[in-house]
């Protein structure tokens, strides 16, 4: 409670201290970062985007994304959680207005705080979000729901979780709908571990969820407009908004790097400057790409028909696929820069937690799937060939 | 235009359902059409109707029923008449 009183950017700049302290045990042992989700629930940052009549504050995507890029700045597990968390938020807020559980559940998470998880991803189908073989099997007004969870992101820490799921056991594979599940509505069976290269700290096990709740707990809207109006812009811009912060980070050190260096060597300038100038030019490339597909998202959210455009989908499968790919140059270049320093694990110019972090971004919704989606698309849609919007 | 759509629908849409017992009405993403199946029904429309649906047409709401489409069709083959 003791920092509400402060704009949501110093309270995410206190979270990201703490987050930044942990950060290497985080990653070393492979745990969730209790301390950071503690700052993160003290300084009421959970509830951030949930808007004011139902408890929230109503924030804007825009400081959300900034939130995310300062938390994975200091611990990129962190910044991950949050950004997964608000997508999640995300759905209740855009497709849980006007349903009276959703509401009531939405002021819950304000209140106390509650952190989101996700289960899209299934045994048999991988990253297809918009597939599913686990159906809803609905009695009255109860329903059961089984599903071979194969990553849930701290499903272990998760307060409650968004689950995709066909509507019913007849129903076609992408005739989903999300229901959402509280702690007490599930048992989580542990089929997979999460020990990865990185991201380590999101513990994304693999469980057997079963379920039970009542039907109202199931989103009134079909999941294909749930993905299409906000899930898959969301979880696209959070996550380059993060990952941006994984790259600044890194440029942070080889910046420090090639400063030391000319310090070191007055009038002469050092051979990495050459290279942070290159990683300086990618950094600024993804930040204008993040930062247009926010303020398009925003725009289209206003009104209009770009929500549901191919044209729209292109652009935020764009910036999906272009920040994780800028993002790995980014901090290969920085590698470059601090050599055998970034290279030691021991250093302050450290990259192996960035570098093996960020290495998660172009399997996280397989960039090749992503850019096979916007290679069919292109059958249709024709690029926009003028410069003015 | 009714059947054309329909036999179309029937070839790329990929449905769950048989498309002959669709309702004008009827949510075509419910019926299972995805944005993959969405693209080979659009070149086919294309190319059944001569037509061509520009970027602005290109969203959801104008493939989300069989009587979203004919309005879209009707529509472009009416402008294409000479007046
Ligand atoms: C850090 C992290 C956290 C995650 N957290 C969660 C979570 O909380 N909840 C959740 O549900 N999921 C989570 N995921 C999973 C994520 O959402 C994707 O489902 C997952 O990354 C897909 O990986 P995959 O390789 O198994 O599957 P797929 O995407 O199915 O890819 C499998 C293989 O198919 C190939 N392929 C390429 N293009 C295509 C195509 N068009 N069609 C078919 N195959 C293609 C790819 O090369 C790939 O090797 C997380 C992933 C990461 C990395």
């Amino acid at each position: 409670m003791t920092y509400v009183a402060n704009s949501l950017i110093e309270r995410a700049a206190h979270v990201a201290a703490v987050a930044a302290r942990h950060a290497d045990s985080v990653d070393r042992e492979g745990r969730f970062p209790h301390e950071a989700r503690r700052a993160l629930a003290d300084a009421r940052l959970f509830g951030a985007m949930i808007p004011k009549e139902h408890g929230g504050e109503g924030a804007a995507l825009s400081d959300i994304a900034e939130i995310c890029c300062q938390l994975a700045q200091a611990c990129a597990s962190t910044g991950m959680i949050y950004a997964m968390h608000q997508i999640k938020a995300s759905s209740l807020i855009e497709h849980g207005a006007g349903a009276p559980w959703h509401e009531d559940f939405m002021r819950r998470v304000a209140t106390e705080q509650l952190l989101l998880g996700s289960a899209t991803t299934e045994g048999g189908i991988g990253g297809d979000l918009r597939n599913s073989i686990c159906a809803v099997v609905t009695e009255g007004e109860r329903f059961t729901l089984e599903k071979n969870a194969t990553v849930i992101s701290y499903g272990a820490d998760a307060d409650a979780i968004l689950v995709t799921a066909r509507r019913a056991l007849e129903a076609a594979s992408s005739d989903q709908v999300m229901v959402v599940l509280r702690k007490q509505d599930y048992t989580l069976e542990k089929t997979s571990g999460w020990d990865t290269l990185g991201m380590r700290g999101t513990c994304s096990d693999g469980y057997l969820l079963k379920s039970a709740g009542a039907t109202a707990q199931v989103l009134p809207q079909p999941f294909a407009e749930i993905a299409a109006q906000s899930m898959l812009a969301m979880a696209h811009l959070l996550w380059s908004s993060l990952w941006f912060g994984i790259a600044s980070s890194a440029f942070g050190k080889a910046q420090a790097f090639v400063r030391a260096e000319a310090r070191r060597a007055p009038g002469k300038t050092p051979p990495g400057a050459l290279r942070l100038a290159e990683a300086g030019e990618k950094l600024q490339v993804m930040r204008s790409t993040i930062l247009d597909g926010l303020r398009r998202y925003e725009e289209a959210k206003a009104g209009g028909d770009d929500l549901g455009s191919m044209s729209f989908v292109l652009a935020m499968n764009n910036v999906k696929t272009a920040a994780s790919q800028t993002m790995i140059e980014v901090v290969n270049l920085c590698l470059m820069i601090c050599g055998i320093a970034g290279y030691k694990n021991d250093t302050p110019f450290s990259l192996g937690r960035e570098l093996r972090d960020a290495l998660s971004a172009p399997i996280m919704i397989n960039n090749d799937r992503i850019l096979s989606n916007s290679a069919t698309l292109l059958l249709a849609h024709r690029v926009e060939q003028r410069l003015a919007v | 235009m009714n059947e054309t759509l329909r036999r179309i629908l029937a070839q790329h849409g990929k449905l769950a359902v048989d498309a002959a017992s669709l309702g004008e009405t009827d949510d075509l993403y419910a019926a299972g059409l995805t944005s993959f199946a969405t693209v080979q029904l659009m070149l086919a429309i294309e190319d059944a109707f001569d037509i061509e649906i520009p970027d602005r047409l290109l969203n959801r709401r104008t493939f989300a029923s069989l009587a979203a489409l004919e309005s879209c069709v009707a529509g472009l083959v009416g402008e294409k008449e000479p007046a």
